[in-house]
């Protein structure tokens, strides 16, 4: 085997013996990916609850809810959601969803598990750093779970008051109130610019700066580990997409995070110091003149906001697309058609991912000629995507489709990325942003494309590995009924909100009719739509509940799973389920071909690992039919 | 499971169709010059995302229908790692097809935001405050008063100094009264945090943005009653920060900007309860 010669100069750290640092503080990749998972699946699950809440206040109005009463006796007296509660509800169900889920579990989950194994590396280039990043964003988490506590409890929120008058929370509201963009001066002012201003804000702001350096230390290790760690043999051009996906992803956080905590650092000093970065002079507010501040921009915010904030939209969507090129080719049973062109589509959004955040602000009182420049700019970003979905299509035009779960899920992406994606084509365009800025037409947009979409590349990505992280497989059966439900569901609630969008209906409005009345009469023909999409979202949000059960039963009670249940080609599958704590336990693999060699014509099995050589495919085809499983030498 | 998911993403794609094609659910009728300009390139670019996406959802579909594996079948899949013309084709006709659209769509958006106001237009200052409208006319002299933050209060919406002779004919209503068929040029200003204007059938949006004076104009093309909301999240009651805009025949706009600032507010206090409310 010449592939292992050189396991005797391999440095080895030990596994650690202690419960603590095996798997609290752990340095191992894969316990840290798993940690990030589990940290993802908690946040999704609040985010989730947060959803149905909300779709019930829009639906049926004054609702009672008795726990609710209980938990948050001025947010929700009596059970029943005052307006202030819903839109904290809307910011923490954004800011749980897209920094806690969207950015940890398919970067820091996944790609933290994943990546060192499929280059051939024993672990990240810097372990330390790795569980760093991890417990930092933890912290975070937990400072996000206490601005829901300041501003909905009197009692929490009377320990902080004692800080100063910038914590003074304890608004009945579950959270600051403020989206997940938390646009100034509202988010800047303080308690005076109404409820959910208070110390929930600042910890909000508090929290996300903590999230920022948390992504940018595991930025900086991906980077490092891609570069440097890669095996003898792994070429970049042999690299599965997934590492390219994740790879890019890095870059853009690198990129885009310190932007954020940057403007981060500045909001929280307008609100705490008294500076005036993003508050101008002039401010009255419940008949009071705010003499205090002069001389900022709040469109100022927006710009970084959006610098950061349109990158961050490919850091959730990228590894999904990874993932879904690596399962798609997979049970294709087929090389991934133009893997060339996937990567330079992979860079080439990325790159474009920097130039377009103007596209969020064409009516933000920004100057109309930049808002052309970001339109022609944001519709060319289209391009790279159109090319990933041919590649993905033109790699299912003559397989042999093997229908696994994972691969439900790939094509659901395909299909909801397309759903999602398309509309960008509306959105993109200065002039019909004019009727659609703001509206459900925008929510419709973005769920499908980088929330649901690449939910679906998360779901992909857990039932593909599954069985390498955990050694069982998990319940197909209970996987299949998972996917069908969700993947229609998915489609009923998101399609009609397009049509909400366009009969008018602005997002961010915590109720549409008020003691039995409507509001505004232009929204009135959509009503059945909305209580459409609720039982959808309720529907659908329930069906969650097997993927859970499916989770934590096939731990325990799965069906074992070998080396390479799915007969896949990459380096993750030539080791141990769950693989040894140094990876390939002593052993440095060497690659000596592509990712993605399915169906070969010629070699024994339908599939070549990365780490056969030609010798030992020549031994095989003279020996063996053609069907085998683990056709590979170790 | 190849073919029954096939028939499904064939399913929710001509559902998706469908529910954009019923008919039943759309824009309000425009009420603007530029309106029918935005609702012919919105309909343009509806057909390409429709094309696209049917197009797409349907090759999706026929791929898991046709190249399912089956039991018993030890054949391969095609080895090709794909071809480069197709690819470079597929790369031009997307590219040259969105960006036209960019293109396209810069006409009207030109239009209203590249050049300014006609002269002649008819001036509103618009003062949003958290949850409610402030809409400032010049009155008779057609000449606005001077504002101050410092004067602003509960009796004093937008600040006017009534030591400016200018501000003695001036109205501050909750009510946007406008002429048919005159341009309309606002001048957009917000005292506490970001608000939007947003009127669907105008098919227009502008955000008011503190310490900012944004100047917008469009041409009103339809008398009627007309509801206008907030689309920026602007604090607890962002939902319920409604007004009214009243569209009139120009002369009787005329008349109407010719009384005095009290019978101008009762008599725009009737007309609010006289017109209809469209939609």
């Amino acid at each position: 085997m010449a592939a292992h010669e050189i396991s005797g100069e391999v440095h080895r750290h030990e596994a650690p013996k202690s419960f603590i640092r095996k798997y609290i503080f752990s340095l191992d990749h894969k316990v840290i990916g798993i940690q990030y998972m589990l940290l993802a699946m908690t946040s999704v699950l609040v985010g989730l609850i947060m959803s149905v809440l909300m779709r019930m206040n829009l639906s049926w109005p004054g609702t009672k809810w008795p726990i609710l009463g209980t938990l948050f006796p001025t947010g929700a007296p009596d059970g029943v959601m005052s307006p202030e509660f819903y839109l904290s509800l809307v910011t923490m169900h954004g800011t749980m969803m897209v920094f806690f889920v969207l950015t940890t579990a398919p970067q820091g989950g996944f790609g933290n598990y994943f990546l060192p194994i499929q280059i051939g590396a024993d672990d990240m280039a810097f372990p330390f750093l790795n569980m760093m990043s991890f417990w930092v964003t933890l912290v975070g988490f937990v400072v996000l779970i206490l601005a829901i506590f300041v501003e909905g409890n009197q009692v929490v929120g009377g320990w902080f008051s004692g800080l100063g008058d910038w914590m003074q929370g304890g608004s009945g509201t579950v959270g600051p109130i403020g989206g997940w963009t938390a646009y100034p001066p509202l988010s800047a002012l303080g308690k005076i610019a109404g409820p959910g201003q208070g110390a929930g804000m600042s910890l909000w702001i508090i929290s996300i700066a903590i999230f920022c350096v948390g992504s940018l230390l595991g930025a900086l290790n991906f980077i490092t580990t891609l570069l440097n760690m890669r095996t003898r043999g792994m070429s970049l051009m042999r690299m599965p997409l997934t590492c390219w996906a994740w790879f890019t992803t890095a870059v853009l956080a690198l990129l885009a995070f310190p932007v954020l905590l940057a403007g981060g650092i500045l909001l929280f000093l307008d609100r705490t110091a008294g500076t005036s970065f993003f508050i101008p002079g002039g401010e009255v507010l419940t008949d009071t003149l705010i003499t205090t501040h002069q001389g900022g921009s709040p469109i100022l915010w927006q710009h970084l906001f959006w610098f950061f904030g349109h990158p961050e939209v490919y850091i959730a969507i990228l590894p999904g697309m990874g993932a879904t090129s690596h399962i798609l080719s997979t049970f294709a049973r087929k090389p991934i058609f133009g893997y060339r062109a996937m990567v330079f589509a992979m860079f080439g959004i990325g790159l474009l991912g920097f130039f377009v955040w103007g596209h969020h602000m064409f009516i933000s009182g920004m100057s109309p000629y930049s808002a052309m420049a970001f339109s022609i700019l944001t519709l060319s970003i289209g391009v790279p995507s159109a090319i990933k979905t041919f590649n993905w299509l033109g790699t299912l035009w003559g397989a042999k489709i093997r229908f696994t779960v994972p691969m439900l899920f790939a094509i659901g992406f395909v299909s909801l990325f397309v759903a999602g994606g398309i509309t960008g084509l509306v959105l993109g365009q200065t002039s019909l942003d004019l009727p659609m800025h703001d509206t459900y037409f925008v929510l419709a947009h973005f769920h499908l494309v980088m929330g649901v979409a690449a939910i679906f590349g998360m779901f992909a990505a857990m039932s593909f590995w599954f069985p390498k992280m955990f050694g069982r497989m998990m319940n197909e059966t209970i996987g299949k009924i998972h996917f069908w439900i969700t993947f229609i569901g998915v489609y009923s609630i998101f399609v009609p909100m397009h049509i909400m969008g366009i009969i008018g209906m602005p997002r961010r409005y915590a109720q549409f009719a008020e003691n039995g009345q409507s509001i505004y009469h232009f929204i009135d023909p959509a009503d059945p739509l909305v209580k459409f999409v609720t039982v959808a979202a309720i529907v659908t949000a329930v069906a969650q509940v097997l993927f859970y059960f499916n989770f934590f039963w096939s731990i325990f009670k799965g069906k074992k799973a070998g080396e390479n249940p799915w007969e896949a080609t990459t380096l993750e599958w030539t080791t141990a389920s769950p693989p040894p704590h140094d990876n390939f336990a002593g052993v440095v693999p060497t690659v000596y071909r592509g990712p993605y060699e399915f169906a070969v014509p010629g070699a024994p099995n339908d599939f070549i690992m990365q780490t056969e050589t030609d010798a030992e495919l020549a031994s095989h085809s003279k020996g063996t039919s053609g069907n085998g499983h683990d056709g590979h030498g170790h | 499971m190849g073919r029954a998911l096939g028939v499904l993403i064939w399913l929710l794609t001509l559902g998706s169709v469908l529910l954009f094609a019923s008919g039943k659910w759309w824009f309000p009728a425009t009420i603007s010059e530029h309106g029918p300009e935005i609702d012919r390139q919105f309909m343009r670019t509806i057909i390409v995302v429709g094309i696209s996406f049917v197009a797409a959802q349907v090759a999706l579909g026929w791929a898991v229908w046709k190249y399912r594996a089956t039991p018993g079948d030890t054949t391969r899949a095609v080895y090709s790692h794909g071809n480069n013309r197709l690819e470079i084709i597929w790369t031009v006709v997307t590219a040259i097809v969105f960006i036209s659209l960019a293109v396209i769509g810069q006409r009207v958006w030109a239009q209203l935001h590249f050049v300014g106001a006609p002269p002649g237009s008819f001036q509103v200052e618009v003062v949003a405050q958290q949850f409610q409208w402030n809409f400032h006319y010049a009155g008779v002299d057609g000449q606005f008063g001077r504002t101050d933050p410092s004067l602003i209060g509960s009796s004093n919406l937008v600040g006017l100094d009534p030591s400016d002779p200018k501000s003695r004919d001036d109205a501050v209503l909750a009510t946007l009264v406008l002429p048919v068929n005159r341009p309309v040029e606002l001048t957009l200003r917000s005292i506490d945090v970001t608000h939007s204007f947003w009127v669907p059938p105008l098919r227009f949006k502008q955000d008011l943005v503190p310490g900012m004076a944004i100047h917008v104009h469009f041409t009103p093309t339809k008398t009627g009653q007309y509801e206008l909301a907030c689309a920026e999240l602007c604090g607890q009651f962002h939902y319920r920060m409604r007004g009214y805009v009243i569209i009139l025949p120009e002369d009787e706009h005329r008349a109407l900007m010719a009384l005095p600032p009290d019978q101008f507010q009762s008599r725009v206090g009737q007309l609010r309860q006289q017109i209809p409310i469209s939609y």
